[in-house]
């Protein structure tokens, strides 16, 4: 209940703050519509590629919150503090991880079929698309979260986050697009693909805070 | 030891719930440094350093600006790891405690967030730090505020409060769950003589209670027993230095 406290305190503050989410849902706004108009108003060309648009758009934009998961707390010594309580600093990584999710990867999931329509995506995709991003963004926030940690001291260190957390991103991508194709192809292919991005998604809950609280005790000293 | 408990000896490192063991906590009777030795980027700060303090005892850690004050009481806390020596927080029964679980840190920083009453900021300390199952918690919250004069202030965003006011709320942390080793960083800075008075009670009527308080503090607080540890800056040249 103390980390659920955790939660609500985080959830709270980037409601209302609200920058944080008005800025990741606008720039993947911005960078989905401006595609059309790159590449020309071939409908057939739009459709075939929106899966993979709409998921690498989400993950720009989830990368743009991510500095702030802990340099907040960093900075005004809030995270000495929730280091000495009686939690584990693993379930603290945790726990803001998780409010990263709820105010970032929820929203960008939700706001992906709206997307969808700038993209002329396949009618049919719209539920499957939802489904792995609501499936697959966990990872997102988990694995984002060692970056985060990593360059808690780094002045400017949104873009060197980019550069240490996107590769991890590969494997929640490619199963994301995968998914929706074979959705797309065959009902019964969904689950084998859907199946492997949520299991990327459990590995990074374990993984991800475990390292990043490792990060956080090596930036404190 | 076996191998996923090795995993227990690194600095900080705290075994996740399961292995945690459910029984309440025992109360901490002596904390003993001995010739502990602190590096800061690589540079040493503090070298054989040893020092003994028990229930009911203050230590103030004097000396001039980069002596090693903060570096101290940081590595108390169990930010950093020491180079060299030992650290230990015991029990009437001679058992190793985690000093997390027992210590209250207040370090330059009051860790406040600005766009939280201040009431919402002090709640949620004493929620997250304050042991399972107190129930005592709204009681407890407001006596701190009622203490530190913050209850005129207790719906006002704390990123409006002067520095004396932040560094009052910072303070309250103090109150609002029971620890027995009190680490604190400066705690009078910017604050009147009216709150260093309130500050030097709260110290003393914690160590009546049987507590420790570790300050580093160029004001006396008004503790009559308190014993001194004077760090002096250190000067001398490890042989290992001298290739550099």
């Amino acid at each position: 209940m103390r980390l659920s406290a955790l939660v609500a305190r985080d959830v709270g503050i980037a409601m209302r703050e609200g920058g944080a989410l008005g800025t990741a849902l606008g720039f993947y706004l911005l960078v989905v519509a401006l595609l059309p108009l790159g590449l020309g108003p071939d409908l057939n060309l739009l459709s075939r590629i929106a899966p993979g648009i709409l998921w690498i758009a989400l993950l720009l934009a989830a990368l743009l919150s991510l500095p702030r998961m802990f340099e907040t707390d960093f900075e005004d010594g809030s995270l000495e503090i929730l280091a000495l309580g009686q939690e584990p600093l693993e379930a603290v990584c945790a726990a803001k991880a998780f409010a990263h999710w709820l105010t970032t990867g929820i929203p960008l999931a939700l706001a992906a079929p709206v997307l969808g329509i700038l993209l002329n995506l396949d009618i049919a995709a719209y539920g499957v698309l939802v489904a792995t991003m609501l499936v697959g963004t966990p990872a997102v926030s988990f694995l984002g979260a060692i970056g985060a940690a990593l360059t808690l001291r780094a002045r400017r260190g949104g873009l060197l986050i980019a550069l240490l957390v996107l590769p991890l991103y590969v494997p929640t991508l490619i199963y994301g697009i995968a998914t929706i194709s074979a959705a797309l192809v065959a009902q019964s292919a969904f689950w084998p693909s859907f199946l492997i991005l949520a299991a990327v998604s459990l590995g990074s809950l374990v993984l991800g805070p475990i390292a990043a609280a490792a990060a956080i005790r090596i930036q404190m000293q | 030891m076996p191998p996923i408990l090795r995993f227990a000896r690194i600095p900080g490192f705290r075994p996740p719930f399961g292995l945690r063991s459910a029984q309440p906590l025992s109360i901490p009777l002596h904390l003993r440094a001995l010739e502990l030795a602190v590096d800061r980027g690589g540079r040493p700060v503090l070298d054989a350093v040893s020092f003994q303090v028990s229930r009911g005892e203050a230590l103030l850690l004097t000396g001039p600006n980069g002596a090693g004050k903060t570096t101290l009481l940081r590595a108390i806390a169990g930010f950093l790891a020491p180079r060299a020596g030992s650290l230990a927080l015991t029990d009437a029964a001679g058992a190793p405690l985690d000093v997390a679980d027992h210590v209250h840190y207040v370090g330059h920083q009051n860790a406040i967030k600005g766009i939280m009453s201040v009431a919402e900021n002090l709640d949620f300390w004493g929620g997250f730090l304050a042991p399972a199952g107190a129930s005592d918690r709204a009681a407890r919250l407001e006596a701190a505020m009622d203490r530190l004069a913050l209850s005129s202030l207790a719906d006002i965003p704390a990123a409006y409060l002067s520095a004396g006011q932040k560094r009052r709320l910072g303070l309250a942390r103090l109150l609002v769950a029971d620890r027995a080793l009190w680490l604190l960083d400066e705690p009078t800075v910017s604050l009147d003589a009216a709150s260093t008075a309130v500050v030097a009670g709260l110290v003393g009527e914690h160590l009546e209670a049987g507590g420790m308080v570790l300050a580093a503090t160029h004001i006396p607080l008004g503790l009559a027993a308190a014993r001194e540890l004077r760090l002096a800056p250190r000067t001398a040249i490890r042989p290992d230095e001298v290739a550099l």
